[in-house]
């Protein structure tokens, strides 16, 4: 999203508004944008969600599939999970390979999942060393109203919460499927992403497209269930004081824990 | 993280690491400001067995032109692996990976140079990683500071950068490629450390609330060992030899 002079003059009402206490929407600094999760929106796909947060959404499907294990991994399963921007979620979405901005969303979405070992990969296997389970979480951004991270993790989580995993035996050296033998995918955990921006000197929750076109830097911190950190990722053209890490690192376990609760909530319906 | 298991022992009774260091010592680390002829700035780093050397040119013309910026130079970064610079030959086209890791350098470096001076004008950081055994991005995040400095940009203060990490259930100063492979957590920092500002941070790996804040304060101070080494660097270039290179 290109810089311009709108964005100039939106960035000293927003901090103006900051040095008051306030948000341009009226949210209060830690306060997420409502979150509405649809689960099983894509019946083809062994689990799937479109979540919207605020006004940016996004859609997962889970595609679980029999694949060969990594040559140094013949023991766990393999989890895949990728971001996209589409062209019709904002004007300035080309067409084209990904640049760095989604290579590196996917990437921390990525992440956030794999780093939590929400999916037990160890669970996965059809024959050691010959066959595993692959589960892959294709993410798509459909609508962009800032905060991408957030809004993908989210989708990811809550497709991969209520995914179906069928059920494969070798047959011949081949894994052939087993009729109506379909489990819950096995998690450990519940991931949750919290991004931050710092605008000026404050840090506010879950930034909206005018903040995040005006923000200074930004921290994404992934906690699990137990409360613990499991991911992270700076970025943005400034930096954080030692103090202000330790204060975002504490507003992502109590944030995350709300957002937490939404989710879990997903898969109790569901299943 | 913890997704390998492994036989070695990361973390001996004694409090000694799987390569004789002990928990809170860096590996050996060597900077050389400069020594290349045509760039405007170099510099050269040993971290561990991490080669890596840096070449920065600029402030030039940008090209494409439309990426240049009326009201401020650019900063561009490359980070880029040779291809044989790992076990495996690496595929020299640029990866996901590289292109990220150019991507969290470049905005770690930038709460550092002043570029308001030199609009329309584009700084360009390439960085070759020659060889790589673990904790690259912060060796060459530390290179590049130097590189920077150099070539005489601007700069409010250098960025010195060192990661700090879990194993064995212990924090751990300086992840080598051993422990990244088998530890708990890595936390890559880049820091500040006249102005007292994180400006790179990343983590995969489990750590709770305590051993997160440890964490960042153990990585800060082995960027601040960084830190006295590259001045260092800068010293010998400039004041040892009279400015010679």
């Amino acid at each position: 999203m290109t810089q311009t002079v709108i964005d100039d003059l939106k960035k000293s009402q927003i901090l103006e508004l900051l040095e008051q206490g306030k948000r341009v929407d009226g949210r209060a600094l830690d306060e997420p944008r409502r979150l509405t999760v649809e689960i099983n929106a894509i019946p083809k796909a062994n689990g799937s969600a479109r979540v919207r947060l605020g006004d940016t959404e996004a859609i997962c499907g889970v595609k679980i599939q029999p694949d060969r294990p990594f040559p140094d991994m013949g023991d766990k399963g393999i989890f895949i999970c990728t971001a996209e921007l589409l062209p019709l979620s904002h004007p300035s979405v080309e067409t084209g390979p990904p640049g760095p901005d989604v290579i590196e969303l996917a990437r921390v979405v990525d992440r956030g999942v794999r780093e939590s070992h929400m999916v037990d990969v160890s669970q996965l296997v059809i024959q050691e060393n010959k066959s595993v389970v692959g589960v892959f979480a294709d993410i798509v951004v459909v609508d962009y109203d800032g905060n991408l991270f957030d809004a993908c993790s989210y989708a990811a989580t809550a497709a991969i919460l209520n995914s179906k995993l069928p059920k494969w035996e070798m047959q011949d050296d081949i894994p052939s499927l087993v009729d109506g033998a379909e489990t819950a995918l096995p998690t450990t955990t519940i991931p949750v992403s919290i991004t931050m921006a710092k605008i000026g000197n404050h840090i506010v929750v879950d930034p909206n497209s005018d903040e995040w076109a005006s923000m200074d830097s930004r921290i994404t911190i992934t906690t699990d269930s137990d409360g613990n950190i499991v991911a992270l990722q700076k970025g943005g053209k400034d930096g954080f004081t030692l103090d202000e890490i330790v204060k975002c690192g504490e507003l992502s376990v109590k944030v995350g824990a709300q957002i937490r609760e939404t989710l879990k909530r997903t898969g109790e319906d569901g299943q | 993280m913890g997704g390998r298991e492994s036989t070695m022992v990361l973390l001996d009774e004694n409090g000694i690491r799987c390569d004789g260091r002990k928990i809170d010592e860096p590996r050996r680390i060597l900077i050389k400001a400069g020594g290349l002829k045509n760039a405007d700035g170099s510099a050269y780093i040993e971290f561990g067995e991490n080669k890596i050397l840096v070449g920065v040119y600029g402030p030039r013309d940008v090209h494409p032109k439309h990426m240049s910026n009326t009201d401020t130079g650019i900063l561009r970064v490359r980070y880029h692996m040779e291809p044989f610079s790992v076990g495996e030959r690496k595929n020299p086209a640029p990866s996901r990976r590289e292109i990220e890791i150019s991507k969290v350098i470049k905005e770690a470096l930038l709460p550092a140079v002043i570029l308001e001076n030199f609009p329309r004008t584009a700084v360009d950081v390439f960085i070759e990683v020659l060889q790589a055994d673990g904790g690259t991005r912060c060796a060459a995040l530390s290179a590049a500071s130097v590189a920077l400095a150099d070539a005489g940009i601007p700069m409010r203060d250098m960025v010195a950068a060192c990661a700090s990490g879990k194993a064995a259930d212990t924090i751990i100063l300086d992840v080598n490629n051993e422990e990244d492979q088998a530890g708990q957590a890595d936390m890559p920092i880049g820091y500040m450390p006249t102005l007292e500002k994180i400006t790179l941070l990343q983590l995969d790996g489990v750590l709770n609330p305590e051993e997160f804040k440890k964490c960042v304060e153990t990585g800060i101070h082995g960027c601040e060992i960084v830190y006295d080494l590259q001045k260092k660097a800068l010293n010998e270039k400039y004041f040892k030899n009279g400015g010679d290179k």
